[in-house]
């Protein structure tokens, strides 16, 4: 190995054809979607199906591949176990290639939200919910929920976990999941909040909601469990979709479940309660965010590049030029500001990379995961901040888009663990800190 | 790709590094400081790590070949163990970086094989000058031709052991362009004026010097007729002074972690307090954003690419970082941290110089 800051060719290709999305499906309707909050983005979701069709199914490949290779060394320790003769002449495992799946995905969200970050959160496929079930389900159960991804009309996934008293402070749900042994069903009771695309999982598309719940309320955190809850469940109803700062094109939905049963094989992982210290459902929801939190600040910095560019473009038809080189004496603070935006955004930007890199080698990531949600939700809020102030009476004009970014851009500041539960999140990683330690 | 992994050859050198940063450099750094001075010993062990002689061609008497991604690595720890001396110990690669970048084969064949002996190099480079707007590209200082002659005119300062030099590599304006000139310390008119005074990396010693029409033979421009890119060096320049900020910063950073883990007030160690426990967090979450930022900086340099921008970003958010590092674990200290028995103070200073300092190829 050694180090590298390349995007492979291949990536570099398909982004450049995200960008015509960006640029022909997105852009156009970008003013449109903020002005009229709960419109859909159909031009764009029936150009990105196709290629997020086509990942699903790489997705799902995926799964099963290291379900294979997990099967295959279990057995391999078991003949070694019982004939106490080494297995060394069996042919070793094929070295598994570096993966860049992820690197791809931060790769085209950056793009995506370059164009416009509202709409991208309406892409066809498993989201945040397929995410959850990737990190922590069976292999059968990706199959078994994501294949309706790979094919057909375009479907959405949604994970739900906030609830109106429990935001950052997620060990504290209330709703329920109880299991009828009579019926082998669980059984859903409670209300979720700021659940990110899911009217259109579970209203508008037979997709689905990964569903965060506990079986033992007196277990704590190790009570909670992801539940797979399916579009058309009796009991689950959409009460509300919110209105918000930005990203209005995206839909915010309030969901509750009365009585909401699904089959007892719809938990995800393993579903007897630990007690003490294997805190296995907590624990699984927090995998999640390591995987999503580097896409949350991808698409933070997408947002970013498209207010500084715009800016600097708009300021050299004004004659005020990035200058890159010159001692800093000789920058006016205009140019100053602009070189500073671009640091801000490149140290996220290398930031995020680190933490995908090593999602992509299967390494733990949760410092470097957390440090990129961190600095890139807050270096977004900066720079958009300055772009509507550096363009002056018209940056904060409805005219231009940098005031509806500068909107967009604060939810990557908040969603996927605030900036300071990321912050929190570094400081017990570099400490050493349980969470009584550092609160 | 995007990795971020260092080869075997790259991790074995930087714990070598670490681990002389650590036993001599640590050891020492308050001495050296307060008397103004890097002891004899410190310097011949930093020398026979070979860092220089790595960075220079089998051709011309080196082992290596050079690599701003590995110059990157190694500067890092040697700033963590110490700024002041590292930039004594590093002086000659002032002289000799450039002349293997842009020097011609004779200019590499007569002066680099002294880089690659035993014995600590007597060389040293002449860039800064004494003003408020210093800009390495517009510089006042003058060569002039004349016949097979350049006769060098002005003042500089920040010249690193320029009492003992043999060897001065001093950049003049010629025509509008920076150049940049070999100078035997034995020339007539270099005036050696006083010794500077700094803020901090006090350890190395540092002078004024007056060049006072000063000759030299025009086979003594550094590159010859095609002479040198200043951009370019001033890329490589940025992109070497930003990885001793994160080393400087990494120190502090550090320190700061591991005195507030430690440090009971109110009945339980400081870091158990958001206040102190986020800093230290913004800290490291900047300290590893820069990092990244010098690293592909390097890679750039390295891969042939235009490094510029990737190299200026790096170097005006290092500036920011290690200020804000440093100052950060200061505070963090809190009392302590101004008291000059804790090494935060010094580095609070060393900190405060990387925004004024830009030009030089140190590693």
């Amino acid at each position: 190995m050694s180090i590298e800051f390349k995007l492979p060719e291949a990536i570099e290709k398909q982004v450049r054809g995200v960008q015509i999305v960006a640029e022909n499906a997105m852009r156009p309707d970008s003013r449109r979607l903020d002005d009229n909050e709960h419109e859909r983005p159909t031009r764009y979701v029936a150009m990105m199906l196709p290629q997020m069709q086509e990942m699903e199914r790489a997705n799902i490949n995926a799964a099963k591949a290291r379900a294979a290779a997990k099967q295959q060394t279990a057995l391999a320790q078991k003949t070694n176990g019982h004939g106490g003769v080494a297995v060394m002449d069996a042919p070793p495992a094929e070295a598994p290639k570096q993966s860049t799946a992820n690197l791809l995905l931060v790769s085209i969200i950056e793009m995506l939200s370059w164009g416009d970050a509202g709409i991208y959160l309406c892409i066809p496929g498993g989201g945040l919910g397929g995410a959850a079930i990737q990190a922590v389900g069976t292999a059968e159960q990706v199959e078994r929920f994501l294949t309706r991804y790979t094919h057909g009309g375009p479907k959405w996934g949604a994970m739900a976990m906030t609830e109106p008293q429990a935001g950052s402070d997620t060990g504290n749900i209330q709703t329920t999941a109880t299991f009828d042994a009579a019926t082998n069903e669980w059984v859903l009771n409670g209300q979720k909040i700021f659940c990110t695309s899911g009217k259109l999982a579970l209203e508008e598309s037979d997709g689905l909601v990964v569903v965060w719940a506990t079986v033992d309320k007196k277990a704590g955190r190790s009570g909670m469990k992801p539940f797979v809850v399916e579009a058309g469940t009796p009991g689950v109803i959409i009460a509300k979709v919110e209105e918000k700062l930005g990203i209005r094109a995206s839909d915010t939905a309030a969901i509750i479940f009365d009585n909401a049963r699904i089959p007892a094989d719809n938990v995800l992982g393993d579903a007897e309660v630990k007690t003490g210290e294997a805190t296995k459902g907590f624990k699984g929801a927090m995998k999640t965010f390591d995987t999503t939190r580097p896409i949350v600040a991808a698409s933070a910095i997408g947002i970013g590049r498209a207010a500084l560019e715009f800016t600097r473009d708009m300021l050299a038809k004004e004659g005020v030029r990035m200058e890159y080189g010159k001692p800093r004496w000789k920058l006016t603070s205009v140019q100053a500001d602009l070189l500073d935006m671009e640091a801000q955004l490149r140290a996220a930007w290398l930031l995020t990379l680190k933490a995908t890199a090593l999602l992509d080698a299967r390494e733990e990531n949760k410092l470097e995961s957390s440090m990129a949600k961190a600095k890139a939700g807050r270096a977004v809020s900066l720079v958009t901040q300055k772009a509507v102030e550096l363009l002056g009476p018209l940056g904060y004009s409805t005219e231009f888009l940098v005031e509806k970014w500068m909107r967009d851009a604060k939810i990557n500041d908040i969603y996927e663990g605030t900036g300071q539960i990321n912050t929190l999140i570094v400081a017990r990683e570099i400490l050493g800190y349980t969470r009584n330690e550092l609160k | 790709m995007y990795s971020f992994d260092m080869t075997s050859e790259q991790k074995m050198l930087v714990e070598t590094v670490r681990r002389f940063a650590e036993k001599n450099l640590r050891t020492v750094y308050r001495e050296a400081e307060e008397s103004k001075h890097v002891p004899q010993a410190v310097v011949q062990m930093g020398w026979e790590i070979g860092l220089l002689p790595g960075a220079i061609d089998a051709q011309f008497g080196g082992y290596g070949e050079y690599s701003a991604l590995t110059s990157a690595l190694y500067l890092e720890e040697l700033a963590w163990g110490d700024l002041g001396i590292t930039l004594h110990l590093l002086t000659p690669n002032l002289f000799a970086l450039p002349v293997a970048q842009f020097g011609n084969d004779k200019q590499k064949e007569q002066y680099l094989a002294q880089f690659c002996d035993e014995k600590f190099p007597k060389a040293t480079a002449a860039l800064v000058e004494p003003v408020i707007q210093f800009d390495p590209a517009e510089l006042k200082t003058t060569a002039v031709k004349e016949g097979d002659t350049f006769v060098i005119n002005g003042k500089k300062t920040y010249v690193p052991l320029a009492k003992d030099a043999e060897l001065f590599l001093v950049y003049a304006d010629e025509g509008g362009v920076t150049q940049a000139y070999i100078v035997p310390g034995n020339t007539p008119g270099i005036k050696l004026g006083k010794r500077v005074k700094l803020m901090g990396m006090q350890a190395v010693e540092m002078y004024e010097v007056e060049f006072d029409n000063v000759v030299v033979p025009k086979g003594n421009r550094l590159g010859g007729l095609k002479g040198i890119r200043i951009q370019k060096m001033l890329t490589l320049s940025r992109i070497t002074l930003a990885a001793l900020a994160v080393g400087q910063a990494r120190a502090a950073y550090d320190y700061a972690v591991n005195y507030a883990k430690n440090r009971v007030a109110f009945g339980e160690p400081i870091a158990h307090r958001q206040s102190i426990a986020f800093m230290l967090a913004n800290m490291r979450i900047e300290l590893e954003g820069t990092r990244l930022m010098v690293w592909e900086a390097a890679y750039k340099f390295d891969t042939g690419e235009d490094a510029t921008k990737a190299a200026v970003l790096a170097k005006l958010y290092a500036d920011k970082m290690v200020l804000e590092v440093t100052d950060g674990a200061v505070q963090v200290l809190g009392g302590h941290g101004y008291i000059r028995e804790h090494p935060v103070e010094l580095w609070l200073r060393n900190g405060r110089g990387f925004a004024t300092l830009d030009g030089n190829v140190i590693g």
